[in-house]
């Protein structure tokens, strides 16, 4: 029995089949990058802004050649901002080379070290986002005051850490990412930490609606198996979260009946 | 005259618009986006958006990214 026709990620009133979203960063060419998305099955890619090499690889192949916006959604991120005008110019110049299209990946960064959240400058800058028509996915912290803050404020999707982007760590606070989850009517998405397959499982397990993640596929030794891992990861773990795991209990229960032993 | 082109100086033609930017950098059927001095100016304006000196111009594209 397979759940992925009926249970739909919905965001900004589109609708998904697949929960694993995937950066385009990090990869070795554009081959292994269309290569790993592919086994990835993700259907939100994430792409980030930056200046064109005048005159230089004119000829070089774009991001959008090997990820068409016809075919997949594309997630422009604000990846390098500090704050929040260069990252509210960074979306507008997103939508503009997009013909149009409002999704971003809202990230206000506010330490080069950590690469934590500034959330003060996030909150700012998403509220002057949603006014301008965009529909505003949000990396933020692993804070549920924040997070509820922040769908508040109209986020479409709240998008916590597990652990600090490109660390590999995996979910550091699953109560918080819990309870930011219980919480929530907007998708929340894990963006950032996963190092492993096992880890987007718990994030999945945790009731997270999906997760994003760049590095832990592009440098696996084989980012290609590893996307196939992480989609498996991404539907076992929602496929457990929908089932509701057993209580765990301290002691043994034994799985074969003690009734009609013959000795 | 002289503008700031993605973070260089660069010597154009005075009182150029950006669509005659945009040739003379043979970028047409690109896929870019531009801002001149921090504002974003959409495509449908390219024609009638004339330049002026110091103006910093950014043209940007989509890159890999997380």
């Amino acid at each position: 029995m397979s759940t992925s026709n009926t249970d739909r990620l919905i965001i900004a009133g589109k609708d998904y089949g697949s929960r694993l979203l995937v950066g385009t960063g990090k990869y070795k060419d554009m081959d292994e990058t269309a290569r790993a998305i592919a086994a990835s099955s993700a259907e939100i890619v994430t792409i980030a802004v930056r200046r064109t090499n005048i005159g230089q690889n004119r000829d070089e192949p774009n991001i959008l050649d090997v990820l068409p916006p016809d075919r997949y959604t594309i997630l422009p991120n604000t990846a390098g901002c500090y704050d929040v005008d260069t990252a509210v110019r960074t979306c507008r110049l997103a939508r503009e080379l997009l013909d149009g299209h409002n999704l971003v990946k809202l990230e206000v960064l506010g330490d080069e070290k950590t690469l934590f959240p500034d959330v003060i400058a996030t909150l700012k800058a998403a509220e002057i986002l949603v006014k301008d028509d965009f529909e505003v996915m949000v990396y933020t912290n692993d804070d549920p005051i924040v997070a509820r803050e922040l769908e508040a404020i109209g986020c479409v999707a709240v998008m916590p850490l597990a652990a600090p982007i490109g660390s590999g760590l995996g979910i550091r606070n699953p109560l918080n990412i819990r309870t930011i989850v219980e919480n929530a009517k907007v998708p929340i998405i894990v963006d950032a930490g996963v190092g492993t397959a096992s880890d987007a499982a718990v994030a999945m397990e945790l009731g997270c609606d999906g997760v994003l993640m760049n590095t832990a596929i592009a440098a696996a030794k084989n980012p290609v198996l590893m996307a196939s891992a992480m989609r498996k990861a991404i539907e076992a773990g929602r496929e457990a979260f929908l089932a509701g795991r057993m209580p765990a209990k301290r002691f043994a229960s034994a799985s074969s009946p003690i009734e009609g032993l013959f000795f | 005259m002289k503008i700031i082109l993605n973070g260089a100086p660069r010597e154009i033609a005075d009182g150029m618009r950006v669509s005659e930017l945009v040739e003379y950098l043979e970028m047409l059927g690109q896929r870019f986006a531009i801002e001149v001095n921090a504002e974003l100016i959409p495509r449908s304006h390219f024609a009638e958006h004339r330049l002026a000196a110091d103006d910093r111009v950014e043209i940007i594209q989509a890159v890999g990214g997380g």
